[in-house]
């Protein structure tokens, strides 16, 4: 009998093998891809990018302006997650099993979360260039929506996480509902919550870049700027940019999560 | 003496035709010291439960000092709340607050909810938790984080906790199933020593058969969801035991012929 159980496990994944090799085969024959010269071509992308793709002194020149631009993108992701942390702290109260008002509350408001993490920042940058035009605005809700969706799910975890056992001790005390959230569940999942941001900030961040190259706004509007009137030099300077100020973003949140976890 | 609680014939169903509590039926005195007995799942949880209305019983009446808990709204039950101190196995402590913060939110109770929510005590108040973390033998840890203590200093300021609320009645739910035998003692003798020196009346779950033995001034016994027992220590036979448990002789980790040795 365990020889067979073997064997069987055996033959699930070869035949799952099997299956990705055949999906595989047919992509590259229904849209006649050329393996070959897809690979060989990769050298020759380096090399373009080794000679075009690097800063030079007269790109340094427009660093004060990328700066400029990549602050107001930082603002801007900052300013849109804090909001979007602060209305999905209600959310999340409401949705949690522990702490909600009731059943059909509770059902209604992680409803409405889940429709908003689930339209990707892309496409609710799109749908908000109707409203708002190329402007901050745009981005800023489209970071403003995703990070409302996103955190009330995260949130709602780590309220669930605490568990009920206070929420149950302070109820036998007779204390009120707001008491219990504010001397309960917010300081035993605060520290949680703030983690939670500080990643939201970070994904903001890189998400806020390409959100600009749509809504004509940031440090994403000067990359397409630049490498759209053929300057990569200062193209390439702005990646760089937006490289460093990533790393330094997670490390200054890493530093935050050390102290308060 | 006068009785403070009294249940008659309250049930509890979770389903529909399984009894989680069918027709238990015993008072109270003021100042008594009472423990439930019983087999795991035999609903000593859900009764302690259903006195402060933790879980809604099913039927039945709940009389504490002289209302009916049962026909209560929600501005009555948290005043009645207020009474009823709680005491509970995993000490349910907010353990990412201090020890003094976690005392004083047994004054919940009593605050508004603006009151409540910006956690505003007054002095006396504050010197009431000093006073009785002195008592407990916790004045050197007053300042520090619960997650810090052990297990027994958490139980401690369980205890505290519901002390400050200066309630009539201590339920205590298996308060020492998670302790080191020494610990176990400390938080006994603490809790029998309040429910003396405070006039508390006390009722307290227990899984230790020769706990119940020494501390208790009544023991109710219970099997099913039913009190099979309900009487002195003394009248505690082996055979009544055996009968709570639903056990054979030699079936259990504790003889009661041993009680007397001990």
């Amino acid at each position: 009998m365990q020889v067979d159980i073997f064997l069987k496990k055996k033959l699930h994944n070869l035949s799952f093998i099997l299956l990705l090799g055949t999906a595989v085969l047919g992509a590259i024959i229904l849209t006649e891809y050329d393996v070959a010269k897809g690979f060989s071509s990769v050298p020759a992308a380096i090399q373009w990018a080794l000679s075009n793709f690097y800063p030079d002194s007269e790109s340094m020149e427009k660093f004060p302006d990328i700066f400029e631009k990549l602050v107001e993108t930082v603002l801007i992701s900052v300013a849109a997650t804090t909001s979007g942390a602060a209305l999905a702290l209600l959310f999340a109260i409401a949705g949690s099993s522990t702490t909600q008002f009731n059943r059909f509350l509770g059902q209604v408001s992680r409803t409405i979360a889940t429709v908003f993490r689930n339209i990707d920042m892309a496409v609710w940058s799109m749908i908000l260039l109707f409203s708002f035009g190329q402007s901050a605005f745009t981005g800023y809700f489209a970071l403003f929506f995703g990070s409302f969706g996103f955190l009330t799910r995260a949130f709602i975890e780590s309220i669930d996480e605490v568990g009920d056992s206070s929420v149950e001790a302070l109820r036998a005390t007779g204390a009120g509902y707001f008491s219990i959230i504010f001397q309960s569940v917010i300081p035993s999942s605060i520290s949680q919550m703030i983690s939670w941001i500080l990643f939201m900030i970070e994904t903001n961040i890189r998400s806020a870049t390409l959100i600009g190259i749509l809504t004509g706004t940031g440090i994403g509007f000067a990359f397409s700027m630049y490498y759209k009137s053929l300057d990569y030099n200062a193209a390439s300077l702005v990646v760089l940019v937006i490289v460093a100020a990533i790393f330094i973003i997670e490390w200054v949140s890493n530093y935050v999560r050390r102290v308060i976890l | 003496m006068t009785t403070l609680l009294e249940l008659k014939n309250v049930s509890k169903y979770y389903s529909k035709d399984i009894a989680a509590l069918s027709n238990i039926h015993f008072s109270i005195e003021e100042g008594e010291f009472v423990s439930v007995i019983g087999p795991s799942g035999a609903g000593k949880s859900t009764l302690l439960r259903c006195i402060n209305r933790m879980i809604e019983a099913s039927s039945g009446e709940v009389v504490f000092n002289g209302t009916n808990i049962r026909k209560l709204g929600r501005k009555g039950l948290r005043e009645t709340r207020t009474q009823i101190g709680m005491i509970f196995q995993h000490y349910n402590l907010v353990t990412r607050l201090t020890v003094i913060e976690n005392v004083l939110h047994g004054r919940l109770g009593y605050k508004s909810a603006v009151a409540g929510m910006l956690g505003i005590y007054s002095q006396e108040e504050k010197q009431q938790a000093i006073r009785l973390l002195e008592e407990l033998g916790l004045s050197q840890h007053m300042y520090k984080r619960v997650d810090q203590l052990s297990g027994g200093q958490k139980q401690r300021v369980g205890i505290a906790r519901a002390l400050i609320q200066n309630p009539k009645m201590l339920l205590c739910d298996e308060p020492i199933a998670s302790l080191d035998p020494g610990s176990s003692k400390i938080i006994m003798d603490h809790i029998k020593n309040i429910s003396a020196s405070y006039k508390i009346t006390c009722l307290v779950n227990l899984h230790q058969v020769d706990v119940a033995l020494k501390y208790s001034d009544r023991i109710i016994g219970v099997n099913k969801g039913e009190v099979v027992f309900n009487g002195k220590p003394s009248e505690l036979t082996t055979d009544m035991i055996h009968k709570i448990y639903g056990s054979e002789t030699g079936d259990l980790i504790f003889e009661a012929g041993e009680r007397n040795a001990g």
